[in-house]
């Protein structure tokens, strides 16, 4: 996709730093001239969401830490200090938490996203990992920065997931002993969590820059799954075209944000969490933020400690293999008739897993939390294996333009055939 | 083919199937604990606000009962006459403040001494240390009260949960101090208390250290012209004006929150607007987008 450069710098200063320092040359290929398919989706705007949550997240979080202190004795006043003395503290401290919440939002819609249309696939493999990566960091980060409030569900968090490690034989003991600096969740465990929490933002900056960069070079999918053939038809330039629909969906976006952050702040968060750290009482039930309720879920569905934390990792990790479990060669699963209705399902599981990671570890819940963890796996290892090698794919488009304008044609009454291949009338 | 119709049929099985074993599973409340009934406050909903005389009321309530044990560590007498609070005046701060004696030092000889409270000075604290609130409550700790109406909420269950993004329902906290203080009632036939153990209706497993704090006519509220205080003096008033004082407590720049909440959606809302049109024109230059083109 990234052709030779159309920039023809014009004024004298640009022609002197396109010789020295390419940059505006970059820049304008990557952001004005880049060829977007012409047929992109508004699920095609989470992307630059994404990027515009993660700069939010790291102003306001750059201006908390000027305020906060990162002490057992002294976290949970210091961000009281932030909400009450600290001038338009509680509007830095609101956005940076329900930030997190939305930037798991977009984040989610994202991968679904890709899980739809198949993203994942060749050529564009290494984009899916790289975002995997990202999606990985987002998650030490996010756990991380909710210790550092150092409220009940922080520390009792905490514990229950550094605990984790301790199943793995031989080394587990001395992994906890070190992520906690000591023998508990102390203050050298606050200390560590957030100077980690500071670094690792910039960590996800720098993969996003491999994760856009790749995308560059491979082009974006886009919803019929069939890649570019011809530029000039297939494509229209980022600038204006993209960058105006992706302004809008930004905007709509904040929108929904700003609902949040202004009107029920703490909706997203959990009571306990005002209430400060304290050793000896353990809170009723601990449960971590929404977006780990899934993953919190296949974790306790396992009675074995091990087990449960493998297949934890193993949910995210099978992510990363997906490119090479689904062994359909059509990407996108509009015209996957089957796929399209496992999609469905899986999207369901998923809930259902969140809602069970909130729920207690007893009972009918341990079952259903099992039957659920169970769905999750079948998804990437028995139902997209097979699928590709027993379903029939409805015919696909010849090309992006045909499937925008071959669909005009048929708006106006002509019969095309390219046209009628996107209409649900080829056998299932 | 089949097959596949029959394991998405058995998929939808086992949803309906979750979802009433579910229901039928007892609630996991930690025991006890009904649900508090919704009470009208005055700072719920996008244009809430508190009001000042109630939160006025509601510190006279905290000062006069709750202050003998519960600390509030995090609120200074300033606060108090900070824009969207109570709103007294500066003299009335200074002199709230003064009635207190705050230790003070070290001076000059190296000794501690006392000094009238001032408006930068924190409520002061009932007792020095956890451990003597404790020998002095028959064991039990009075918790800090600075963010206790955050701290506090109720299950909502499916769909209230939901809905409540729409309703922006925030008050579960505020709704479950109010029931709570006003949930006295006396132990079930059969449940023996041991000393300093009540029964309230609302508490996680009923049993609760604090006694019933609360009985009409025991504070006395500020006259109107004609003598009479403008509410009842009543234990219930009294559970709602210091509840409201308590959600104010915790959330003392709300008022601020909300009035630049409404400004800035509806600015994204209009620019939004302004901009979905901008790209409907941008996007018709393409034929495809072009007037008169089916989509």
């Amino acid at each position: 996709m990234s052709g030779p450069s159309s920039y023809v710098p014009k004024l004298g200063i640009a022609k002197w730093l396109d010789a020295r320092l390419p940059l505006p040359r970059l820049m304008y290929d990557s952001f004005i001239a880049y060829p977007v398919p012409r047929n992109l989706n508004y699920f095609w705007t989470f992307g630059g969401i994404l990027m515009l949550m993660l700069v939010s997240q790291i102003l306001t979080g750059v201006i908390l830490a000027m305020h906060y202190t990162p002490h057992a004795t002294l976290a949970f006043t210091s961000v009281e200090g932030i909400m009450r003395d600290v001038e338009y503290g509680w509007l830095m401290r609101y956005m940076h938490a329900n930030g997190a919440s939305m930037f798991f939002i977009a984040v989610y819609i994202h991968i679904f996203r890709g899980l739809y249309y198949g993203s994942y696939k060749a050529p564009r493999e290494v984009l899916w990992i790289l975002g995997v990566i990202i999606f990985l960091l987002m998650m030490a980060t996010a756990f991380m920065g909710y210790v550092l409030p150092w409220g009940q569900m922080s520390f009792w968090g905490a514990t229950v997931i550094t605990n984790l490690f301790s199943a793995f034989p031989i080394v587990g003991e001395t992994i906890v002993t070190f992520l906690w600096g000591g023998y508990s969740v102390d203050n050298p465990t606050l200390t560590r969590f957030f100077s980690l929490h500071f670094l690792l933002p910039f960590m996800i900056f720098g993969v996003v820059i491999l994760h856009v960069w790749a995308l560059h070079v491979t082009g974006q999918n886009n919803p019929t799954g069939v890649e570019v053939k011809a530029v000039a038809k297939d494509t229209i330039p980022f600038t204006p075209y993209a960058t105006i629909k992706d302004a809008f969906a930004l905007v709509l976006f904040f929108a929904f944000f700003a609902y949040f952050l202004f009107f029920i702040p703490n909706y997203l968060g959990h009571a306990d969490n005002y209430i400060p750290a304290n050793p000896a009482v353990t809170p009723a039930h601990i449960v971590p933020e929404w977006y780990f309720l899934p993953f919190y879920a296949i974790l306790r569905a396992v009675p074995d400690k091990l087990g449960g934390v493998l297949l934890m990792f193993a949910a995210i990790a099978v992510l990363v293999v997906l490119p090479w479990l689904d062994t359909s060669k059509v990407k996108s699963m509009s015209y996957r008739p089957l796929a399209r209705q496992c999609f469905w399902a899986f999207a369901v599981t998923c809930v259902m897993l969140g809602w069970l990671g909130s729920r207690p570890a007893e009972g009918i819940y341990v079952t259903l939390s099992q039957l659920f963890t169970a769905l999750y796996f079948a998804y990437f290892l028995i139902a997209l294996p097979l699928l590709g090698l027993f379903e029939t794919p409805k015919k696909l488009p010849g090309s992006i333009a045909e499937s925008v304008l071959g669909k005009m044609k048929g708006g106006s009454g002509a019969v095309v055939g390219a046209a009628a291949s996107a209409e649900p009338n080829t056998k299932g | 083919m089949t097959l596949f119709r029959t394991s998405l049929a058995a998929f939808a099985a086992i949803m309906i199937g979750a979802f009433s074993a579910a229901s039928l599973s007892p609630a996991h409340a930690a025991g006890g604990g009904t649900k508090p009934p919704a009470h009208d406050w005055s700072f719920d909903g996008p244009f809430g606000t508190f009001d000042r005389a109630q939160l006025q009321r509601g510190y006279k309530v905290y000062r006069e009962v709750c202050s003998a044990c519960h600390a509030m560590s995090l609120m200074r007498f300033r606060n108090l006459s900070q824009k969207g609070g109570p709103e007294f005046t500066e003299a009335q701060i200074r002199a709230l403040a003064a009635d207190f004696k705050i230790s003070d030092g070290p001076n000059e000889q190296g000794e501690m001494f006392e000094r009238p409270g001032r408006p930068s000075d924190a409520f002061p604290k009932p007792f020095p240390n956890e451990q003597a609130a404790r020998a002095a409550n028959g064991g039990a700790y009075p918790l800090d009260l600075s963010v206790i109406a955050k701290a506090r909420n109720y299950e909502r269950g499916f769909p209230l949960f939901l809905l409540d993004i729409i309703t922006q329902y925030q008050e579960g906290g505020p709704d479950y101090l109010k029931a709570l203080l006003t949930g006295y009632e006396d132990p079930p036939k059969g449940v023996e208390l041991l000393p300093g153990q009540n029964w309230n209706k609302y508490m996680a497993g009923n049993i609760i250290g604090m006694p019933n704090m609360l009985n009409d006519g025991q504070v006395e509220y500020p006259k109107g012209a004609d003598g009479k205080s403008p509410v009842p003096e009543t234990a219930k008033q009294y559970a709602a004006d210091v509840v409201a004082f308590l959600m104010w407590s915790a959330e003392p720049h709300m008022e601020q929150r909300k009035s630049i909440g409404r400004q800035v959606f509806i600015f994204l809302l209009l620019f939004a607007g302004l901009l979905y049109f901008t790209k409907k024109r941008i996007w018709s230059r393409l034929p495809e987008h072009a007037p008169g083109a089916a989509h």
